[in-house]
């Protein structure tokens, strides 16, 4: 069976996670090679999800983590030596 | 991996046995995830920053419940969506809007955008901060359901098991809605991307 445009569209996001089986890979693979539309969408999803993962493009609040350590220091003076294991 | 799970077990085990100190050691490697969670619930640097400090203490609380069975980023993202989602009822409750959070997957378009000239953006377009503001963008206005799995998986990598039992959804779910948000990025980026790739002349420049 010849795979369509849309076909490869909806198990895109499958496909980039390896979670199609081999068959349908293979297809959608067969069909890459010769549809250019379908590459390129294809490698626009990749990259945008390549850009999410970048430590830069979702960044912590400018001394977040110098709070949140004084809060957890003043938290844990104040418990109770036991308090975990309520 | 294995190694790593292991120290944390034992770091685990000393801070429920007294050492409490070492949880700011325990955490340290997971204070951007709590933020991010929270952040793709509450949508908003300073209640997410509240919200994941709220989480981090709850968990330094109730660690002595924590089971060695599970999963620590797991039990700690549940608490910081839980955290999440107690600010987004009480702020919405205060705004008196609906909250989209629990609606059913909309039936819509979720075709890509076609791009033909993809292959031709170097990939110095993607190092420039106009893009990453655009994903930031397009993230934030996905809707709420698409947004929290989209979060967890692809800027936390989690896997899909792991996004799944975070969320309280089963796998097939948390399937369809990554990949209806991944396409709604896709589209929305799509336009951006076009005029983001500098001139072929302007690089060339450059190169010389």
């Amino acid at each position: 069976m010849k795979l369509d445009c849309k076909h490869v569209w909806e198990h895109i996001s499958e496909y980039i996670d390896g979670s199609v089986d081999a068959k349908l890979r293979e297809e959608i693979e067969r069909h890459l090679e010769h549809c250019e539309i379908c590459s390129a969408i294809l490698d626009s999803t990749r990259n945008i999800l390549i850009l999410t993962a970048d430590d830069r493009t979702f960044e912590l609040p400018v001394g977040f983590s110098e709070r949140l350590h004084e809060r957890l220091k003043k938290e844990i003076e104040s418990s109770e030596p036991d308090l975990e294991k309520k | 991996m294995q190694a790593a799970a292991t120290k944390e077990a034992e770091l685990i085990r000393r801070i429920v046995a007294g050492e409490k100190e070492l949880f700011h050691e325990l955490i340290r490697p997971y204070e951007r995830m709590v933020y991010l969670t929270v952040f793709s619930i509450v949508k908003n640097e300073g209640d997410a920053e509240d919200g994941a400090q709220e989480a981090v203490i709850s968990a330094y609380r109730h660690l002595g419940s924590f089971r060695a069975e599970a999963k620590f980023s797991t039990w700690l993202t549940t608490i910081a969506i839980n955290e999440g989602r107690k600010r987004l009822r009480k702020a919405k409750s205060a705004s008196e809007s609906s909250i989209d959070e629990d609606l059913e997957e909309k039936e819509g378009d979720y075709t890509p955008a076609p791009l033909t000239d993809w292959r031709e953006i170097p990939l110095e377009a993607l190092e420039r901060k106009e893009l990453r503001e655009a994903l930031r963008r397009a993230v934030g206005s996905l809707p709420d359901i698409y947004r929290q799995v989209f979060v967890l998986r692809d800027l936390e990598e989690f896997n899909i098991e792991e996004t799944a039992e975070a969320l309280g959804l089963n796998p097939g779910v948390v399937k369809v809605r990554l990949h209806r948000a991944r396409i709604l990025l896709q589209k929305q980026l799509v336009p951006f991307l076009k005029t983001a790739a500098p001139a072929r002349k302007r690089l060339f420049r450059r190169a010389l």
